[in-house]
């Protein structure tokens, strides 16, 4: 069946189809309207599932992982500040080492305060103990809740996953999607029934206990990430099933065009869609590009990325966030997975782009396409931020509106 | 209602909580939590608040028959939430025999009830979750090594509230009361308890478990180092707070309160002396306004005209 959703939609879809139990929510814009549909199909008794208002995120996520402690399906979704907000507990309920889904709707944070998307939420909630798996298309939202499940779920993972999508521009965009049928799903997915300690009156345990010293706290630390590291053997084997039965069949890494290209971009999220356009429209004027995005954030699938990327002439790392006082994140755990590849690309270069829901232009891809690949290339160790001259001429009459004086510095990378 | 509890002779000798635990002797919370335990039988999960009680479960080790589950500091009735639902939906649909059924108790400290928790627990209530909450009140953050929480009474020290010429009293402000506010939301029971009173305590306890959705319990809790005592005088010192009349012992059912001890109205001096986090207000030079303060407040409570009062 396929059907014009929303990414938000196909998120209240993804939780329909894997038939979960209980769904704490909180609101936060971009994310209602997979609350709402949720809370609808609950009632009206589409779906199954307990739905219950929480008071906060921080509380959401608690009593998301308390009941997975106890044994049911869980579904929760939040964004942006609401992610932050929750830090604390999402910390928590990974060190329970507990399954659950929750959908991020990336969006900037706070200050200035926006609605639009960039990764500084969900990059944030990195090493919390959750899996990432960041989607760029409508479709791979359903498909990778529910695949999600299969592998939070797995004995040899037993960790909470997040389903991380843009704000807008997916959330909030009409895209065709093919709802799985429920069921081969229910087949791919049945009915839940955990093998991992729960809260029984004839079996008592014990969870979230104190460690006494570093030698308890190392162990359960390291166990942890044992854990997110097995799954991506388990993605690989969820992944095969899921792509005989759906004929959908998602990697560790999305590569466009890679194969028999010089230089590649690197770029996660929806953003990819409007850079695989920018491949294309380069390989038409005979440039030898190709775009990779990483689908699995944590774990990070460095074998599969470094082995797109060997022999490579160079690499245009993307960060849709900014780490002041550092710069792009991806970049730096990326230029450290390509480190000890053989035949690594010796040129690299980061780029912050796209910062709260920003376009970025053909013209600033042909930029840095060519930053990388001119004769005389230059190693920085900053970032480069793509903004453009009109950008520039607007925020200038912006702050003399503000009575701000205007600095001189040229923020530009391109002159278009 | 008619009680199973008459004379501590009636309490369970049973118990759940075995001895040896980490916390400190004397700890006035502790003993609340091992009576609870007793009433409310095996089948129970304890949620946790960040605080002293945390220690009671080190890895490997349990004192408890029941179950386990630390939280954070601020969500601890939000755990509760997600077990209960989670036990009800299991239930509901078939997935699990109500034999496996468990008693849901938050554990929470007063600086975790009154402070940072307590929209996750005013949530719960909200909700009508169906649990037991149980707050041991030592008046301070005392895990942290006892600085003042919004529940520290006027007139006490704490490690950042200490006496100083500008500042004699030590705490300034009046204690939060926390009974009243988890009060204005009706839950369908509610009551005050204290160590030294086993048998009121036990039969609230059971009357609660009469009833369905937030059972709300606010346990008065001495602290041998927080407070300043030897631990041996728990006991005195629980006494004295509910014969001064400083701590009432009362309950509300859906916010209709009534009081179940008459107490001796003891001059609260006799309390506050007992304990070195009053010192101040004694030595060098007595401070009688504080005291009086102190004084007049409770007098004030017990002279106002909606105390009734009944057994539990
Ligand atoms: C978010 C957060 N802030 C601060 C702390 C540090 N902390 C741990 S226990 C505690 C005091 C708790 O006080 P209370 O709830 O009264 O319980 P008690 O320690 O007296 O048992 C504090 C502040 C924490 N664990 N989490
Ligand atoms: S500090 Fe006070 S409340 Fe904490 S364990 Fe010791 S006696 Fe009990």
């Amino acid at each position: 069946m396929k059907q014009m959703l929303t990414g938000n939609a196909a998120a209240a879809w993804g939780a329909r189809l894997a038939d979960v139990d209980y769904v704490p929510a909180f609101p936060i814009t971009p994310q209602t309207e997979i609350i709402e549909t949720i809370s609808h199909w609950s009632s009206d008794g589409t779906m199954g599932c307990r739905f219950v208002m929480m008071d906060s995120e921080h509380a959401m996520v608690t009593a998301a992982g308390a009941a997975a402690a106890t044994g049911v399906r869980v579904f929760t979704a939040t964004s942006s500040q609401g992610l932050l907000y929750a830090l604390e507990a999402m910390y928590t309920v990974a060190g329970w080492r507990v399954p659950l889904v929750m959908v991020n709707v990336s969006r900037g944070i706070s200050s200035p305060i926006t609605l639009e998307a960039d990764h500084n939420d969900i990059l944030s909630a990195r090493d919390t103990g959750f899996l990432q798996i960041h989607a760029e298309t409508c479709q791979e939202v359903v498909d990778s809740i529910i695949m999600g499940y299969r592998i939070a779920e797995d004995p040899r993972v037993l960790l909470p996953i997040i389903i991380n999508m843009d704000g807008f521009s997916l959330s909030f965009t009409r895209e065709p999607v093919t709802i799985p049928d429920k069921d081969k799903i229910a087949s791919f997915l049945p009915t839940y029934h955990p093998e991992h300690a729960l809260f029984r009156a004839s079996s008592p345990m014990s969870q979230g206990v104190a460690v006494l010293g570093g030698g308890a706290y190392s162990y359960f630390k390291y166990q942890t990430h044992l854990a997110a590291m097995n799954a991506i053997e388990v993605h690989n084997e969820i992944a095969d099933l899921y792509g005989s039965l759906t004929g959908r069949h998602y990697g560790l890494v999305d590569s466009y065009k890679t194969e028999d290209a010089d230089y590649v971009f690197i770029i996660t999220n929806a953003l990819a869609t409007r850079g695989k356009a920018a491949v294309d429209h380069l390989r038409l004027q005979g440039k030898s590009v190709g775009l990779l995005r990483p689908r699995l954030i944590r774990p990070l699938p460095v074998e599969a990325i470094a082995s797109q990327l060997e022999g490579k002439k160079g690499v245009i790392v993307i960060d849709q966030n900014i780490s002041p006082g550092l710069g792009g994140i991806l970049f730096q755990e990326l230029a450290a997975a390509l480190y000890s590849t053989p035949h690594r690309p010796d040129r690299i270069k980061s780029f912050v782009g796209g910062l709260g829901g920003k376009n970025i232009s053909q013209d600033e891809f042909d930029y840095m396409l060519s930053a990388v690949s001119q004769d005389e290339y230059l190693w920085t160790d900053q970032p480069e931020l793509l903004y453009t001259q009109a950008e520039w001429a607007q925020m200038q009459s912006m702050l003399a509106v503000a009575g701000k004086e205007v600095p001189d510095d040229n923020y530009l990378s391109i002159d278009t | 209602m008619t009680t199973t509890y008459r004379s501590t002779r009636d309490i369970p000798e049973q118990e759940y909580l075995s001895a040896g635990t980490a916390l400190c002797a004397g700890c006035g919370g502790l003993e609340c939590i091992r009576l609870f335990h007793k009433v409310l039988g095996k089948d129970v999960v304890f949620v946790n608040a960040a605080g002293c009680m945390t220690l009671l479960t080190t890895y490997p080790m349990t004192p408890f028959q029941g179950s386990w589950l630390y939280t954070t500091m601020g969500s601890a009735a939000a755990g509760a939430q997600g077990v209960r639902d989670a036990l009800d939906v299991l239930i509901e649909r078939g997935r699990m025999s109500s034999k496996e059924d468990l008693k849901v108790v938050v554990l929470a400290g007063d600086g975790s009830s009154a402070d940072i928790g307590l929209t996750a627990t005013s949530g719960a209530m909200h909700r009508n979750l169906d649990f037991y909450y149980l707050c041991y009140d030592n008046e301070g953050y005392g895990n942290t090594g006892f600085q003042m929480s919004s529940t520290s009474p006027f007139g006490s020290h704490t490690h950042t509230t200490d006496p100083v010429a500008s500042h004699p009293a030590g705490t300034e402000q009046n204690k939060k009361d926390l009974f009243e506010i988890w009060r204005a939301q009706k839950p369908p029971y509610l009551a005050t308890v204290s160590p030294r009173h086993p048998v009121d305590m036990a039969r609230k306890i059971e009357k609660s478990m009469a009833t369905d959705g937030p059972r709300m319990f606010l346990a008065l809790s001495p602290c041998p180092p927080g407070w300043g005592y030897e631990p041996g005088q728990t006991h005195e010192i629980a006494r004295g707070a509910v014969e001064t009349g400083i701590w009432p012992l009362k309950e509300a059912i859906r916010g209709m309160v009534y009081h179940t001890h008459t107490p001796k109205m003891d001059p609260v001096a006799t309390y506050l002396e007992m304990q070195d986090r009053y010192r101040h207000l004694f030595e060098p030079k007595r401070q009688e306004a504080a005291i009086s303060q102190i004084q007049e407040k409770v007098n004030e409570y017990w002279a106002s005209q909606n105390v009734r009062f009944r057994d539990a």
